[in-house]
């Protein structure tokens, strides 16, 4: 393992830099984290990056025009945008409420799209 | 005039209003009522439809939208009544609040009040951006509102000034809705915004942050057509011939928070110039006795975990009704190397929760108290940034408030 990399942990504000020895197959731990979360984040930004993802989907009927939706795990960052494009094909009926599924298995992930809010019917 | 009565008012509904009027109802309050001018409760947090919330506070990350919901339904659970759509236009020194709504102008008779009025976006004219007066430019706060509650967008071509948090997070959401974002203008040699943010919001898509550098002209007829970016010195003054211009047809503010407190400057409470908000002692108590203090209109805070656990303190202290004496002082300072510290006042010996934002980003620093002269308290501090609010709490002895000594905190280089 001979890359040194400096990660920022985004699990909670306080983004820690965590030293990171890794040629992408391989993981070693160095310092900088202040808690476990930080080891895995690190682990996994190395050998799998994956973000939440968050945005929204058309509402028909509701009082609102859109409802927000999250992915129900972190999604691989290079299917990112491939999951925007089906989320932003979908719409839903009103009423909404929150932690419905809108899509299963979005974009082949095995993740699916949840509601984050609810919406009434208009 | 209608006439109410409450045991705790509280001036908005957003994630300060609920958590302060949740706690009051569970330490003793019988009628709590929120008061908010929207049609609904839980303020910003509607349109924070990202990840990250409730972390610190529950342990797992909630989107904003996920954390108003878990907070409506607890306020809803402790039977706290609601005055949506409802403006407060005045409140006085006896606890009347004045407020006015479709069903006309009511008075409340509040043993205490709290104040959650939040806070609001800097614009241009608080950095007076020289140039054209063309449509295309929003607060990065209203721009989220437009996306992510009116399903508007607000255009193709975006350049965003100031890497506060909202902007930063406002960069990944334009990106996703297919807007072609150009960078992000940061007067400052380092971001405002939380790390996680530059990382995840910039950095995962190759989105430029400009440090040090501002805009210095806003072009356009009808709408915007370009603005011209320049690099700035240390004193954060232009460096003639850096400026180059972008082509854009947007251009978001995210400059910064102002809290909110006109109705606090009318009731003559006194206001920190350093935090823009009301003077506290350590129970949330303003200088105005019963009046009371939390969330953003008190100090910006940087995540909403850490506003709802001082919101929640402010609501314990205006439930119990009690006057606290404010004869003996013991005021607290921002000395070096510190922007503000919260509470200013000590009005009472014990443990003190004290709340503070740092000057500048700094490795391993030192960070001591003094009573007078007299070293009281110190903390090493591995890591700060002015973005990170630093919190600590230690006892304040009986000595320090009866002789009314100065609190100074500073930090060592």
């Amino acid at each position: 393992m001979t890359d040194d990399k400096v990660i920022t942990c985004i699990v909670c504000p306080i983004g820690c830099k965590i030293k990171v020895k890794t040629d992408g197959k391989n993981f070693g731990i160095c310092d900088g984290q202040k808690c476990k979360r930080g080891i895995e984040y690190a682990r996994s930004e190395a050998l799998d990056p994956r973000r939440m993802l968050t945005s929204s989907i058309l509402v028909k009927n509701g009082e609102w025009p859109l409802v927000s939706v999250k992915s129900s795990k972190p999604v691989p960052k290079n299917k990112i945008f491939d999951v925007l494009k089906e989320i932003k094909k979908s719409s839903i009926k009103a009423p909404v409420n929150l932690g419905q599924i809108v899509i299963r298995n979005v974009s082949g992930t095995k993740i699916d799209i949840i509601t984050t809010k609810s919406i009434k019917k208009l | 005039m209608i006439n109410l009565k409450a045991d705790v008012a509280v001036i908005g509904g957003g994630p300060a209003g609920l958590a302060a009027a949740i706690s009051a109802r569970k330490n003793g309050a019988k009628n709590v009522i929120i008061l908010d001018r929207n049609s609904w409760l839980g303020g910003i947090l509607s349109q924070c439809i990202h990840d990250g919330f409730g972390v610190e506070e529950t342990g797992k990350s909630m989107t904003g939208t996920e954390y108003r919901e878990m907070y409506i339904t607890e306020a809803k659970k402790h039977n706290i009544s609601f005055m949506k759509e409802t403006m407060v236009l005045h409140i006085n020194k006896n606890r009347e609040l004045i407020a006015i709504n479709k069903k006309g102008l009511h008075k409340i008779n509040a043993k205490s009040i709290v104040l959650a009025m939040g806070c609001r976006e800097k614009t241009r004219w608080n950095v007076m951006i020289p140039g054209d007066r063309p449509s295309g430019i929003f607060t990065a706060g209203v721009a989220q509102a437009f996306i992510n509650l009116y399903n508007i967008m607000v255009g193709k071509n975006i350049v965003i000034l100031g890497s506060g948090d909202v902007g930063l997070i406002m960069a990944r959401r334009l990106k996703f809705e297919g807007a072609n974002v150009q960078g992000v203008v940061e007067i400052l040699p380092y971001a405002s915004g939380l790390p996680r943010n530059v990382v995840q919001c910039l950095d995962d898509y190759d989105i430029p942050l400009f440090l040090n550098h501002t805009v210095t002209y806003i072009k356009g007829k009808e709408r915007l057509e370009s603005v011209k970016i320049s690099q700035v010195d240390e004193k954060m003054n232009v460096i003639p011939g850096t400026e180059k211009e972008i082509k854009c047809d947007t251009l978001l503010l995210s400059l910064g928070l102002i809290p909110e407190n006109e109705l606090s400057k009318e009731v003559g409470i006194e206001i920190d110039i350093l935090t823009g908000g009301p003077i506290v002692n350590q129970f949330f108590e303003t200088s105005v006795p019963g009046i009371f203090a939390c969330g953003n209109c008190l100090q910006v805070y940087d995540t909403v975990d850490n506003l709802t656990i001082g919101a929640k303190n402010a609501g314990k202290h205006a439930a119990k009704n009690t006057i606290y004496k404010q004869n003996k002082i013991s005021n607290v300072y921002a000395g070096k190397g510190i922007r503000y510290v919260i509470p200013q006042r000590i009005t009472k010996p014990g443990r003190v929760f004290f709340s503070l934002r740092v000057e500048k980003p700094q490795e391993a620093s030192m960070m001591r108290v003094n009573a007078d002269s007299e070293e009281i308290f110190k903390k090493k501090l591995l890591w700060v940034n002015p973005a990170n609010m630093v919190e600590f709490s230690f006892d304040v002895s009986s000595d320090i408030v009866n002789s009314g000594k100065k609190l100074e905190i500073t930090l060592d280089d």
